[in-house]
């Protein structure tokens, strides 16, 4: 318990003397979560809309005022003819434009049915159609409150529930996929370098010349960085729930089990890198390059795997983040407790086990 | 020598990788309390052949004991026997002298009060008090390498392997590492210590000449150099090298 003790309080020396490694373990997850959380959101806010309104009447100023609050759209001017329409987008900042017909209210009114012109610039086809989105849903929301006063039988609004993200909040995906991916990621590099080290400077001939078991060595070797792990996770945590918004509707105890399953899957994996090259830039490579990858395309935080070829698909079943992810999503959003994420937990528990067996057993006892 | 326990003992000892033979059946004893050289020329086998004694490596065939201990079975009980010092530098560069004692000191297990006492005597005795509290990296080589071998007999083994442990390092300071060794010899420990200077083998008690993975001479200095008619250990070495098949790398 001694070498154990002394062990570990060494290798935090090691990761607290090292600038490197600490703005790795904390300015990465950071970096990761504003980067993803706020930057690379795929919903589009105060997007520039221009409005043609020839009917200026109750209707058209409904729709307008609900566009305006819209966190979506900023109206950026309104324009008194169809002819400037052109114009506009070359200016090139405004990505929809509006026409409202003239009579829209009494359209409206007597034959239930109106149409409204929609332009999009569509040099972005994603971003036009997601705008167009956007008005549409403005729209239905408007004829749903309309109907409600006036009972107007015969048209059928399809009404569209966003369940768990009713606001399709971006971060709401993207948090679990960056926590699966900076976990992962971090866990992996401190792992394999820090025992690539010991080799590469010769100081893990010193150790196994002593009479410290080596298992213990690897023990002590992966309890620093699981419990900076640990830390790291709060820090996510914390930064999503109150900075990001995300929901943490599940048990909070259950997600720490969970996580730290994972990060034992990372270190182990980290392990198993270490025992396969002996100089610190290849294990960093190997980490870096093997892991982020794999991590990036197969978590499905990014790309869907579902529209992935079915090969692809069932090579994402390999990757540890993929099932982290659904767990994630299950406690943090939806609220589920461990019965309905059993599967997956199961899962990453076999391949963490499975991870820690070879990595142990291939663990050089003696150097050559 | 006065003390004739054997404390090294090896029969036959044989390390192959594949088709080649590092080390081909080499059979020798060292005394407890002696300096023995181990030397050879770069190739010859004789890191291979330390490296078994210290459970580094294991043997393909022949026997050996280590403090009384078989190297096959007993591994455990020799690791808490032997110290070691790589030729590499290998304490920790990021930690201070005091760090680095108390770590060694605690994967040896040693008790917090006998802990404390040879820190304080070691640090004494290297003359580091001023500079305890500073990190090993800032050190000047010559004191690193006199620190890692302070450190590689803090458990006071019985027997400590060198591994040229004066490599790269300047005369003066050389001089002095050997000084540390005299005293560590003078307290009962064991010196088994690999070098290619030949300078140092005058120093050693007794020298055994790796040629080719096996041991070709094994005497006292003096009588080495009686036995090949020569002046110094180094036209011993010359003599012996002349023959070997193996390029040196």
């Amino acid at each position: 318990m001694k070498q154990f003790y002394s062990f570990v309080r060494k290798e935090f020396y090691h990761v607290f003397r090292d600038n490197k490694t600490l703005l790795m373990l904390f300015g990465l997850p950071i970096t990761q979560i504003v980067l993803f959380g706020f930057a690379l959101s795929n919903e589009i806010k105060n997007s520039n809309i221009v409005i043609c309104d020839y009917a200026n009447d109750q209707a058209s100023h409904e729709i307008i005022d609900r566009i305006a609050v819209s966190r979506n759209f900023d109206i950026k001017k309104m324009i008194l003819s169809e002819d400037e329409i052109e114009a506009t987008f070359k200016e090139g900042d405004v990505k929809l434009v509006l026409v409202f017909p003239n009579n829209l209210n009494q359209t409206l009114i007597h034959s239930k049915t109106a149409q409204i012109q929609i332009i999009a610039d569509a040099t972005d086809p994603n971003t036009a159609s997601t705008l167009t989105a956007y008005i549409q849903a403005i729209l239905n929301s408007y004829q749903a409150d309309m109907g409600g006063a006036n009972k107007p039988a015969v048209q059928i609004i399809p009404e569209i529930r966003m369940l768990y993200n009713p606001e399709l909040k971006g971060a709401t995906n993207f948090v679990p996929g960056v926590m699966a991916l900076v976990l992962f990621l971090i866990c992996v590099l401190m792992t394999s370098v820090s025992i690539v080290k010991e080799k590469e400077t010769g100081t893990m001939e010193i150790l196994l010349v002593s009479p410290m078991n080596p298992l213990t060595i690897i023990i002590a070797k992966a309890t620093p960085y699981f419990v900076l792990s640990l830390i790291n996770l709060t820090v996510i945590l914390l930064m999503s729930i109150f900075l990001l918004d995300m929901p943490l509707n599940g048990s909070l105890a259950l997600l720490y089990l969970v996580s730290s399953i994972f990060i034992l899957c990372a270190l182990a994996a980290g392990l198993l890198i270490s025992n396969s090259t002996d100089s610190q830039q290849a294990a960093m490579l190997i980490s870096l390059m093997g892991m982020l990858l794999p991590i990036m395309l197969f978590t499905g935080f990014l790309f869907p795997l579902e529209n992935m070829p079915m090969p692809l698909q069932i090579f994402a079943n390999i990757v540890p983040s993929k099932w982290y992810y659904i767990i994630v999503k299950s406690i943090m959003i939806k609220g589920l407790g461990i019965m309905p994420i059993l599967k997956e937990t199961l899962i990453l528990t076999g391949m963490t086990l499975f991870l820690l067996l070879v990595s142990l057993k291939k663990f050089k006892i003696r150097l050559a | 020598m006065s003390n004739t326990n054997i404390v090294i003992a090896t029969k036959k000892l044989t390390k192959q990788f594949g088709d080649f033979t590092a080390v081909d059946a080499i059979t020798f004893e060292v005394y407890q309390g002696e300096i023995f050289g181990f030397l050879g020329a770069n190739g010859a086998g004789k890191t291979t052949a330390m490296r078994m004694l210290c459970g580094l490596s294991k043997p393909t065939s022949g026997e050996a004991t280590i403090a009384g201990f078989d190297i096959y079975k007993e591994t455990e009980r020799i690791k808490t026997k032997i110290g070691y010092m790589s030729q590499k530098f290998s304490l920790y560069e990021d930690l201070t002298i005091i760090e680095n004692i108390n770590f060694f000191g605690g994967i040896y297990g040693l008790p917090k009060a006998a802990l404390k006492t040879r820190t304080e005597q070691l640090i004494h005795r290297l003359g580091l008090e001023a500079e305890a509290n500073k990190l090993v990296g800032d050190l000047p080589l010559g004191w690193k390498q006199k620190l890692a071998f302070s450190v590689a007999i803090l458990h006071e083994p019985s027997i400590v392997f060198l591994d040229e442990p004066t490599g790269g390092v300047d005369p003066i300071t050389r001089r002095q590492f050997w000084d540390l060794i005299y005293q560590a010899a003078e307290s009962g420990i064991t010196i088994f210590v690999t070098t290619h200077y030949m300078d140092e083998a005058e120093y050693c008690n007794r020298v055994s000449m790796m040629v080719d993975g096996v041991i070709a001479a094994l005497d006292t200095p003096t009588n080495l150099k009686k036995q090949f008619n020569a002046q110094t250990m180094d036209e011993v070495f010359h003599e012996l090298a002349r023959g070997a098949k193996r390029k040196s790398d």
